[in-house]
């Protein structure tokens, strides 16, 4: 293995994007809608494609608002259905997004004859290549990615940071919320659209995998971990750079030991996170494996019971 | 344009090319309405998402394996098996989340979905280079074509489709104990776990044919939105299952003829598109829980309590400038009626144009109210109706006089005609009844000839 400084940048590119996105992550995970990152990444197909209508070019910031604009009235179309229709939220964000994403076919398909958008490549970005493209800062050369990436970062983390006691409380109790006077319907669209801008800003330069994974999983292991949610954004934080470290790690590595020259990165991003997940599933100390298979195990002697002691406490340790 | 007789042609399969892959699509259509209606109401409807993401890993293995054993690698039953195979992992990991943490559904399908697809990318990359292979169309096993469906495909896609149908049918009461309640049926004896399995081993099956012959995308429209469609149409279990095989059906059969006619169209997204349609249709014109009959229904109701506020109200007045002497309708003041309720000026306006032209109202001087005669009786029996159920409520809810007011105007409303008449026969025992005042005349029996 040699390490390069391009593998420098895109273990700091791939960090950057996976702390981006499993900051607001950690209030999709809370919500119950871990599955937005996903539906957004396809239902974005169609922002894409009007923006490159109506633009003629394939310029990145046309683009980039045109899928920002398809994540927001995703999160926005979902909203309606659910409300007006009395319908559960997972089966309207799964018809909202697969009716965008065929739209999008449809759109690419008729400006098909002059121009090179494949669905393909929406959905894989390739972070290998990100140290290529820089533009230079300071007298620097930086990567356009490690610069996108860090601004969203910085944005989410200013806004989260800001709006802490509102996000948390209406993502625990949205009446609560509402009767105090913060808008939890504000709130809500507030986070759908930072996820939106997210998760196109960041699969625009390494791909959905990566987005996918660290909108859902470092949160995850987070969850196992703590029952505080400052904790646990710290954690899902800490496990998403890790993530992206050990993937990259993995990526040179791995490969070797089956006799296989190379993979991609974002895949094996996404492999460590599940890695790190898993390790947390068995070892927490609250929610692992083995302290639960510790507490459900009967206990060797219990203590007799006084005749005539009042048992005034019902409480056991219920196991679950 | 198409000829309106090729039109015809491809709608009744007589067409050679097309008529594979619209039966095909019907078929699929037809099964994943079914297997996905349980999967709606077990609120697990983005399944088939992230079981399809869930099958990448098997096939690029299968793969390897095949290719290690000295094949070519690209044989469909391998690739098949493969995908079966991770979707099941997929399944098994997300269930063992799912029951061994306080992790939710959505977290456990994302956490499978987007770790397996990962591994998935990862393991394609590596073995698209080895030796003595090409790799060159495994990717297209993702997106499916569905143009160039072949003989075995459609056979494929029947069998299954069949075999998951007829088993759906089998398990109906299981499968719809398992999504109302699955703590009753585990606490009934039922084996909880092997129904969860069976049902998602259905989905895993329609969702790995699917997903070859038609693409993913089309095979998660498939499984969620017939069924959520038909869930606008009926309250009942059977008829939804059939409403929703009937509507994955028939965007199947439409959207596969549609995108046979015109070129360009790739058969998925129009058949995702065509199902969407009847989804809206049905989201908004449905007559038990679509959206507008539901606003009429809430609006003919809200119009219904207005108006007996509004009698009962002028009836009271009436009854206050009585003082006590028989009730007779005479014009009163309309800022009575405004400090009767909480009504603003501008409400009760609208409220009293509907009145006057449902004939309850009649000209009045200015600033003066005056009821019609038939307004006159529809108030004393508001009037009567409201305070049947007031003494009711002091006398079986034991709820004090002085609160009662409040909790029967919210209810009378909804009062029944036999529910009027045990509260009628209720009171007359206990001497409460109010009376219709005595006719002034002696009363001729009807001659009956």
């Amino acid at each position: 293995m040699n390490w390069t400084g391009f593998d420098t940048w895109i273990v700091v590119i791939g960090s950057l994007c996976a702390a981006a996105c499993a900051v607001p992550g950690c209030f999709l995970v809370l919500r119950k809608m871990s599955m937005m990152g996903d539906a957004i990444s396809h239902a974005v197909l169609p922002g894409l494609a009007i923006a490159f209508l109506v633009t003629g070019t394939r310029a990145s910031v046309s683009m980039f608002i045109g899928a920002a604009i398809a994540g927001v009235l995703t999160a926005l179309f979902t909203q309606w259905i659910s409300k007006f229709g009395n319908v559960d939220r997972g089966a309207a964000m799964g018809i909202v997004f697969t009716t965008l994403f065929a739209i999008g076919l449809l759109l690419i398909g008729r400006a098909a004859d002059h121009v090179d958008l494949d669905p393909g490549c929406v959905l894989y970005g390739a972070i290998e290549l990100t140290p290529l493209d820089t533009i230079s800062a300071g007298g620097f050369q930086v990567p356009r990615a490690a610069i996108v990436n860090g601004v969203i970062l910085l944005v989410n983390v200013l806004l989260v940071s800001l709006l802490y006691k509102e996000l948390k409380l209406s993502s625990f109790d949205p009446d609560l919320a509402d009767t105090l006077g913060y808008s939890s319907q504000f709130l809500h669209y507030l986070l759908m659209t930072m996820v939106a801008v997210t998760t196109v800003a960041a699969f625009e330069s390494v791909g959905s995998i990566i987005v996918i994974a660290m909108l859902i999983v470092p949160p995850a292991t987070a969850l196992l971990l703590t029952n505080d949610l400052f904790r646990m954004l710290l954690i899902a934080t800490a496990a998403a750079v890790l993530a992206s470290i050990t993937g990259h790690l993995g990526a040179l590595v791995v490969p070797g030991w089956f006799g296989f020259e190379s993979t991609t990165t974002s895949g094996m991003i996404a492999l460590a996170s599940g890695v790190i997940f898993t390790v947390a599933w068995i070892f927490s100390p609250t929610e692992g494996l083995i302290t639960k298979w510790k507490k459900n195990s009967p206990i060797e002697e219990a203590p007799p019971i006084q005749e005539g002691q009042v048992q005034g406490s019902t409480e056991f340790n219920m196991p679950s | 344009m198409p000829e309106w007789n090729d039109i015809l042609e491809v709608l009744l399969l007589q067409n050679y090319n097309t008529r594979l892959v619209v039966l095909s699509t019907t078929l699929l259509g037809i099964a994943a309405g079914l297997v996905g209606s349980f999967l709606l109401l077990r609120k697990r409807s983005l399944m088939g998402d992230a079981l399809s993401h869930a099958t990448l890993p098997g096939v690029a293995i299968a793969f390897a394996v095949m290719v290690s054993f000295g094949g070519t690698g690209k044989s469909l039953p391998g690739l098949l098996l493969g995908a079966t195979l991770s979707g099941i992992a997929g399944i098994a990991t997300m269930l063992l989340i799912r029951h061994t943490t306080r992790l939710r559904d959505d977290v456990a399908m994302g956490f499978v979905l987007s770790v397996f697809f990962g591994v998935g990318v990862a393991s394609l990359r590596m073995v698209q280079n080895m030796p003595g292979a090409s790799s060159a169309g495994l990717e297209s096993f993702i997106y499916g074509k569905t143009a160039s469906m072949v003989h075995t495909d459609f056979v494929i896609i029947a069998i299954v489709a069949a075999i998951s149908s007829l088993i759906s049918i089998l398990f109906l009461k299981e499968f719809l104990l398992l999504c109302f309640d699955d703590g009753f049926a585990a606490s009934q004896g039922w084996p909880t776990l092997f129904l969860d399995v069976l049902l998602l081993t259905l989905v895993t099956a329609v969702t790995v044919i699917g997903l070859q012959s038609v693409g993913l995308i089309l095979v998660i429209a498939f499984l969620i939105t017939p069924p959520t469609a038909a869930r606008f149409w009926t309250q009942d279990l059977m008829p939804m299952l059939l409403i929703s095989a009937f509507i994955g059906g028939v965007s199947g059969w439409i959207g596969a003829s549609l995108s046979a006619l015109t070129p360009q169209l790739p058969a998925g997204a129009v058949i995702v598109i065509v199902a969407a349609m009847l989804f809206l249709i049905s989201m908004l014109f449905a007559p038990v829980r679509g959206v507008i009959p539901r606003m009429l229904r809430h609006s003919q109701l809200r119009r219904k309590v207005d108006r007996q506020h509004l009698l009962r109200a002028a009836y009271e007045i009436l009854e206050v400038q009585a003082g006590g002497k028989a009730v007779v309708n005479v014009p009163f003041p309309l800022a009575a009626l405004l400090e009767k309720r909480s009504w603003t000026p501008l409400q009760l306006r609208r409220i009293l144009k509907i009145a006057k032209r449902e004939d309850h109202l009649e000209p009045a001087t200015p600033g003066m109210i005056r009821l019609s005669e038939s307004g006159f009786g529809e108030a004393s029996r508001a009037t009567r109706n409201h305070r049947l159920w007031e003494t009711y409520l002091i006398q079986y809810a034991d709820i004090a006089p002085s609160h009662v007011d409040r909790d029967a105007d919210m209810v009378e409303h909804i009062l029944g005609a036999k529910l009027v008449r045990e509260l009628e026969d209720y009171l007359s025992s206990h001497d409460l009844a109010l009376p219709v005042p005595p006719s002034p005349h002696a009363l001729t029996p009807a001659k009956t000839s």
